[in-house]
């Protein structure tokens, strides 16, 4: 008998969990705000700034949602989350999207019953040493001893390629980022390895940055991307089409500055569709016509988002890499608006 | 006799002979380092090494100080200042000196009402801490946390007179009956509380627009602030559960024993973090998205338990610490369960574990910076996260974390002088 209630009040519980997250879309219209995660602080991806406004490379793909779906970039409510809260806030209802420079992983998409809608930053680990160490490729890195955050990818990737090359290591646990950081810059370990982007934004803090120099190699792959929940496939287009439609629009040449303009209409058809001048997407999508125009309009591009906060002339300066257009040899691709 | 004495003696002394200097050795400042400071060989060589400790860190950190930068926009405007001295960056701290105080999202216009808030909370303290002041005070205290919740809530003026009124309806009904019969004046004072919240509660708007102070939700408390709210919250909430768990495990009623032993065991078993992440991730699994409890109402209630089930066993080790005889004494005066520990037992028992409850409190005060796990923006949380990671001042640590822990220890520091001063004015015993 106890047990019947028990289960009943779970199943209840989970019916109504259930029945609040069926159309995140229209929840999302309903509460007239988009409740995005974001992380609770890093460097260029997500930060308040000295005014408490949010700015950052994945805080720009939230509010370019929110432009999309509501009209209004400024209707976000940021809900900061740790590494370890992230996955449960997604999961229970608390946020809508998560754009929290996740990898996606298999076990992630399929286990933890998330949908990764696409990549919005395409990372992998790389190694940083002083300049005056003299070194030029990981692979002389025998008998180094290396600064690794535990308990993450990072530090099972390390010992992977070091075990194919047959060199050997001695690794510095460290807990954070910012312990790598100092330790790093006391020199208690010859190497810093971290994702590339983290690396170049820790190499900003150092006092003089042109001392460090961040080896070639890449050693894993770290495809980060905004997720939403299994099983919300309406919502889950058009968060991934609004990540496709900032990069199309770099592709078509469309910035903020001149979308306005040729949403009147171009001669270029895709840019018509794209810009709801021609056709009804946003209609097929669950959103106003001009959705996409109103992402661009604010944050821009991908290649303005990403110039604007982590680009080469912010002071992480990181350079496009992997995540250039595909016509420029990278890999950003976005399905035809068609 | 007497003339004998004035012609064979050479000299009387005519007066005090003036007294001498003490030996150098033996007086002032080199009496004082010979007897505390090079007493013995092992002791000067101590004292040596100590002073070429203190000599090296002041060497270091009295420049760092003195010449640090108080007015750049960012580290690296900061390290070309300093132009490679050796130096703090203290302008981390006046740039975001509102966001580590209140957080950043607390509306920057309306930062008066926490700094009004914690002066009144200074008053409301005072009758409570310093009981030689008029009782009268204790008025104010009783409204405070109603005009306190108004202030830094802000919303519609209502909702904390509704709750007030509660408050009052189950003060009255407890002082009516409580005194010939303390269960039922304990529970009627519940019933008529939550009797005069359901009648009064749909006075209470929906809409907090228009209202005299701009809402602020709990998730825009931040910085210095929380840490303050949090601290003072549990711990006032803290003791007098605590108090009553103490009781309820010396209750010779099985179920009330049962209850207070499993619940203080069980608290005491798990550590503080996990139960912060149970308030903070597990409950919106239970809850439908938009029926969860408070975020801020819910880490309150997690502390304040954890630091109930402490504050309980430093109880009853003062319950313990009492001989028999005065739970017999007090039994013979008439006097029923509640008299007996009101005015017999608890004020020695509670006089005995000051020490106890105060490290507690301080302990609990600095257990508010584990909010930050929970990606609550406290102090630390602000630092760790938010400033840290803006691009201008990616690279400070020592600067913030430490004015966090200065900000800290003033706080701590404060308690614990209070709690010796207690003690001094509660000692009774003639010792």
């Amino acid at each position: 008998m106890k047990n019947s209630v028990f289960f009943g009040a779970m199943a209840f519980a989970g019916l109504a969990a259930g029945a609040a997250s069926a159309g995140t879309l229209d929840d999302v219209k309903a509460r007239g705000e988009l409740n995005c995660g974001v992380a609770t602080g890093l460097v260029g991806f997500a930060a308040p700034n000295a005014e408490g406004e949010w700015e950052g490379f994945d805080v720009s793909i939230c509010r370019a949602v929110a432009a999309a779906v509501l009209g209004d970039a400024t209707k976000v409510q940021f809900v900061p989350t740790t590494g370890k809260t992230r996955f449960t806030a997604l999961a229970s209802g608390e946020i809508d999207m998560l754009a929290r420079n996740t990898t996606w992983t298999f076990s992630r998409d399929v286990d933890l019953k998330f949908d990764f809608i696409g990549v919005n930053y395409y990372d992998g680990q790389g190694f940083m040493v002083p300049k005056e160490l003299g070194v030029s490729s990981a692979k002389e890195l025998d008998g180094a001893t290396v600064c690794v955050q535990t308990g993450t990818t990072t530090e099972l990737n390390l010992a992977d390629f070091f075990r194919i090359n047959g060199i050997s290591y001695e690794p510095v646990p460290v807990e954070t980022n910012a312990e790598s950081q100092q330790q790093y810059a006391a020199g208690t370990c010859d190497v810093l390895t971290t994702d590339a982007s983290g690396l170049a934004a820790s190499r900003t803090v150092f006092a003089d940055p042109t001392a460090h120099v961040i080896l070639p190699e890449i050693i894993s792959k770290e495809p980060l991307g905004p997720l939403v929940r299994h099983g919300d496939n309406e919502w889950g287009d058009v968060v991934r089409w609004t990540l496709n439609a900032l990069v199309a629009a770099e592709e078509l040449g469309v910035t903020s500055a001149n979308a306005e303009e040729m949403a009147a209409g171009t001669s270029n058809p895709e840019i018509n569709r794209l810009l709801g001048s021609d056709g009804s997407l946003g209609a097929m999508l669950g959103v106003s016509d001009d959705w996409a125009k109103n992402a661009i309009l604010a944050v821009g591009n991908y290649g303005e988002v990403f110039e604007a906060n982590i680009g080469e002339e912010t002071q992480i300066g990181l350079s496009r890499g992997l995540n250039a257009q595909w016509t420029d040899g990278g890999l950003m691709y976005s399905p035809p608006f068609r | 006799m007497s003339d004998q004495s004035t012609n064979s003696i050479a000299f009387v002394a005519s007066g005090d002979i003036p007294q001498s200097p003490p030996p150098a050795l033996e007086a002032g400042a080199v009496k004082w380092m010979r007897e505390n400071l090079f007493s013995s060989i092992p002791n000067s060589i101590l004292t040596l090494v100590a002073l070429a400790l203190i000599y090296k860190i002041g060497m270091n950190t009295i420049p760092w100080i003195a010449n640090g930068v108080w007015n750049t926009k960012s580290l690296a405007e900061c390290r070309d200042v300093l132009d490679g001295t050796v130096a703090g960056c203290f302008s981390v701290l006046t740039e975001r000196w509102n966001q580590l105080l209140y957080g950043f999202k607390y509306p920057s216009d309306q930062y008066w009402r926490p700094n009004l808030a914690l002066v009144l909370m200074l008053f409301a303290a005072a009758p409570v801490l310093f009981f030689d002041l008029p009782r009268k005070l204790l008025t104010f205290t009783a409204v405070y946390p109603f005009l306190a919740f108004w202030l830094i809530w802000g919303g519609p003026v209502i909702t904390p007179i509704v709750a007030l009124l509660g408050c009052a309806a189950a003060a009255w009904v407890f002082n009516k009956y409580g005194k010939a019969n303390f269960a039922l004046g304990f529970f009627g004072g519940i019933v008529a509380a939550l009797i005069v919240w359901k009648i009064t509660g749909f006075a209470i708007p929906e809409s907090t627009d228009g209202t005299w102070l701009q809402a602020v939700a709990s998730r825009d408390l931040g910085g210095f602030m929380l840490n303050l709210m949090l601290g003072v919250t549990c711990v006032s909430l803290s003791v007098p559960l605590g108090i009553a768990l103490a009781l309820g495990r010396q209750s010779s009623m099985p179920l009330i024993k049962g209850i207070c032993v499993v619940f203080i065991e069980f608290i005491r078993g798990v550590p503080l973090i996990t139960l912060l992440f149970v308030a903070s991730v597990m409950l919106s699994y239970f809850f439908p998205p938009d029926a969860t409890v408070d975020l801020f109402l819910r880490v309150v209630i997690m502390i304040t338990m954890f630091s109930a089930a402490y504050i309980a066993e430093v109880i009853r080790g003062g319950l313990a610490a009492l001989p028999k005889g005065q739970y017999e004494a007090a039994d013979s005066l008439g006097l029923d369960y509640a008299q007996a520990m009101r005015l017999i037992i608890l004020p020695q028992a509670l006089k005995i574990s000051i020490p106890g409850i105060v490290n507690v409190a301080v302990g609990l005060f600095k257990d508010t910076t584990l909010v930050s796990v929970i990606s609550m923006f406290d102090l630390v949380g602000m630092i760790r996260g938010p400033i840290l990671a803006a691009t201008e001042w990616n690279g400070v640590y020592w600067e913030l974390l430490g004015f966090a822990a200065v900000l800290f220890f003033i706080v701590c520091y404060g308690i614990s002088q209070y709690s010796q001063w207690l003690e001094r004015r509660l000692a009774t015993d003639h010792r």
